[in-house]
């Protein structure tokens, strides 16, 4: 095997080449790239590969087993679906920023050892920093630039963490951490950043709205998977993982009811079942960890499907927002038809993907909380079952109803273009494959399973649960009490490095520079002083030797005054008699003498 | 809506599933039907398996009683509600141009 069968390479040097063509051979080749990755993939035997020794460091470029292979396998799934909806675009950066990104992410996830494992880390955050930028308006600048920082800082962390323990252990392997140190404490929350746990989440919500139409599904699909990976990697089973996926999973929905770019409700959501993914890696068995793998795996899938269909309608009718979309359902029947696919997913809906990932977790931590000692998990399965609600509620009803139904809106435009309508039917077909026939799923899951979904009790509870949800809104929307959407910026967490940011510099402007003023004028004046004393000090100080001497030899008035202007200027003008030099010179010489 | 149209200007839009009251007042009779037939069909489910006709797995003693997902879910969602909109707004929204100045 040559490194040229590495994943990450195929994509990222395959991107590069990209801007080389033109045309129908360009869709072609771009449609390629994804599809020789995946035959690639399959052919790639198990274990570690690609050994390479670099001074002390021992690299494993590659390593190939259950946990990744699944992530491989969605990620080229989600490649190149996501390839087949940009195709209309034009932009070159996008594309090869896309292909980048997603070949950090192959990367990242069949790192063998850590150092590697960083390197590539390090490519996400360049990747999607692109993806934000080539929107290139001035509001995707700024938060591509929070994003850059917030991510390089993440980095940082990560990278101290490896480093430290590299220094206590010798070892860069891939292994199971335990929290019982800093070197693991920051590794820990390196990662967390990317996950986008809750008080450092805002990165996500905020830039993800900002990107291109396509860079936002390319987005959506790697990065806090990638996160979610490495966790489940080094991680599994630490318990804090548990209340952070908690916390994820429940305050993103009161945020996405009030929001009203639909994209960013998205976002919110998108933290939302992450937290699913989070609370099974914490509670580690091989139950929660395939159901924190297999609902990655579908929320990729339904996640991007969402995406796509906003953003065919933002594609369509250049608006984004609840206040300003409705009714499309006329004119975009069949992206409505797809995001209804997506928002029954995501809500986990029988027959759905969400359906046959979420209950997995659910059912791992009401197994977990009966044994001994870990009675809290009761509380965390109510709050997962209410944020399983709530998630109904905004991404699987309010998505769809405000963007097509609801108020109309007046927009009449053109249904989204084929290749984005491909795209998403390829995602929605997927959503309800894998939710009718999970099996084929199950197969590819770290651990073999044989858990079953379909049980009366789950479908039954479950439909209770949605259609009551469903009422709810129903019921709140016919009495006036729904929230309306307004256009409003709803202050989150990133307040703190956005205004706070700013009020530092303000505090630094206001008390800094003045500081920085005051003392240049005083060095000024300080300055003016000494140049306007050293100009004539020579002078000065030959009068006032000499006016003493002749005032002692009874000198008078006119000749003194006649005296101390000659001194004055012979001393300026550097014409004293021959011999006064000489005789000054050999008096300091004669004083330098006496006093060493 | 007018379908009156003049020579020589775009016909008039055709008429869409919900553009017609009577279809929104169908569906939303389909919706509160089946909500309520979901009461119902618990409650057979709940006699079946008391009577070991069916098994029913449950993890917490909560589950069994009549419509405990369904109670949860209306109240989950009313209480999603109003906490965004009177507790949550209130205290993080602001004007759209918050961030720029």
């Amino acid at each position: 095997m040559t490194i040229s069968h590495m994943p990450a390479l195929i994509f990222m040097l395959g991107g590069l080449l990209i801007p080389l063509f033109r045309g129908k051979a360009k869709s072609i080749y771009m449609m390629l790239i994804p599809v020789v990755g995946f035959i690639n993939l399959l052919n790639l035997p198990m274990g570690e590969h690609l050994a390479w020794t670099m001074g002390d460091f021992n690299l494993v470029l590659l390593n190939i087993d259950r946990l990744n292979l699944v992530f491989g396998y969605i990620f080229h799934i989600i490649a190149f679906i996501t390839t087949i909806y940009i195709l209309n675009f034009k932009d070159n950066v996008e594309f090869v920023a896309g292909f980048f990104y997603a070949g950090a992410a192959l990367g990242t996830i069949f790192a063998g050892d850590l150092f590697t494992f960083f390197v590539f880390w390090e490519s996400l955050t360049v990747g999607s920093v692109m993806l934000i930028w080539s929107r290139k308006t001035k509001a995707a600048q700024a938060a591509g630039f929070r994003y850059l920082m917030v991510h390089a800082f993440g980095g940082l962390v990560l990278l101290a963490g490896i480093v430290i323990h590299y220094s206590q252990t010798g070892s860069l392997e891939m292994a199971h951490f335990t929290l019982n140190g800093l070197a693991s404490y920051l590794m820990f929350f390196g990662i967390g950043i990317n996950c986008a746990w809750p008080l450092v989440h805002p990165w996500l919500t905020d830039a993800y709205p900002e990107a291109t139409i396509g860079g936002t599904v390319f987005l959506s699909a790697f990065t806090t998977k990638t996160a979610v990976y490495a966790l489940a990697r080094l991680y599994p089973g630490t318990e804090l993982l548990i209340w952070i996926g908690v916390g994820m999973a429940a305050f993103p929905i009161f945020y996405a009811v009030i929001e009203n770019d639909l994209r960013r409700v998205l976002a919110y959501s998108l933290i939302n079942q992450v937290g699913f993914m989070v609370v099974g890696i914490g509670v580690g068995t091989e139950l929660a960890i395939n159901g924190a793998v297999a609902h990655a795996f579908n929320d990729i899938l339904f996640k991007g499907l969402l995406f796509m269909s906003m953003g065919a309608v933002m594609y369509r009718t250049g608006k984004i927002n609840a206040t300003d979309l409705g009714g499309l359902y006329k004119s975009m029947p069949w992206t409505c038809a797809f995001c209804i696919v997506g928002a029954a997913s995501i809500s986990a809906f029988p027959l759905f993907s969400g359906f046959v990932s979420k209950s997995m977790v659910m059912s791992a931590v009401a197994e977990n909380s009966h044994l001994p000692g870990q009675g809290a998990l009761v509380a965390v399965w109510l709050v997962l079952l209410f944020a399983a609600a709530g998630v109904f509620h905004h991404a699987g009803i309010k998505i769809p109803f405000f963007a097509f139904f609801g108020h109309d809106s007046g927009i009449r435009v053109k249904e989204a273009p084929k290749n984005m309508l491909i795209a998403m039917g390829m995602a929605a077909f997927l959503c309800i494959f894998i939710g009718t026939f999970p099996k084929f799923l199950y197969r590819v899951l770290p651990f073999a399973t044989d858990y079953q979904p379909y049980t009366i009790s789950h479908v039954l509870t479950q439909t209770e649960l949605l259609f009551f949800s469903a009422l709810a809104f129903a019921l709140l929307l016919l009495g006036g009490i729904y929230p309306a959407e307004q256009r409003a910026v709803n202050l989150d967490a990133d307040w703190v490095y956005r205004k706070g940011g700013r009020g530092v510099y303000a505090l630094l402007a206001n008390t800094l520079n003045p500081m920085n003023a005051k003392s240049e004028s005083v060095f000024q004046r300080v300055i003016a002083w000494a140049t306007r004393f050293f100009k004539d000090a020579g002078a000065r100080i030959a009068l006032f030797l000499s006016v003493n001497v002749w005032l002692m030899s009874g000198m008078k008035r006119k000749r003194l005054e006649l005296k101390k202007n000659r001194l004055y200027n012979d001393v300026l003008q550097e014409t004293l008699p021959i011999g006064m030099g000489a005789a000054i010179a050999v008096s300091f010489i004669i004083l330098v003498f006496i006093l060493t | 809506m007018d379908n009156h149209t003049k020579n020589g200007e775009t016909p008039a839009e055709k008429q869409h599933i919900f553009d017609n009251p009577d279809n929104v007042k169908k569906l939303l009779r389909i919706f509160f039907s089946s909500v309520v037939a979901l009461l119902f069909i618990d409650i057979v489910y709940i006699l079946l398996s008391e009577n070991h006709v069916i098994h029913r797995h449950v993890e917490y003693e909560w589950e069994k009683y009549w419509s405990f997902y369904s109670i949860y879910g209306f109240v989950a969602c009313v209480l999603l509600v109003l906490v965004s909109k009177y507790i949550l707004r209130p205290l993080v929204k602001r004007k759209e141009n918050y961030y720029d100045n």
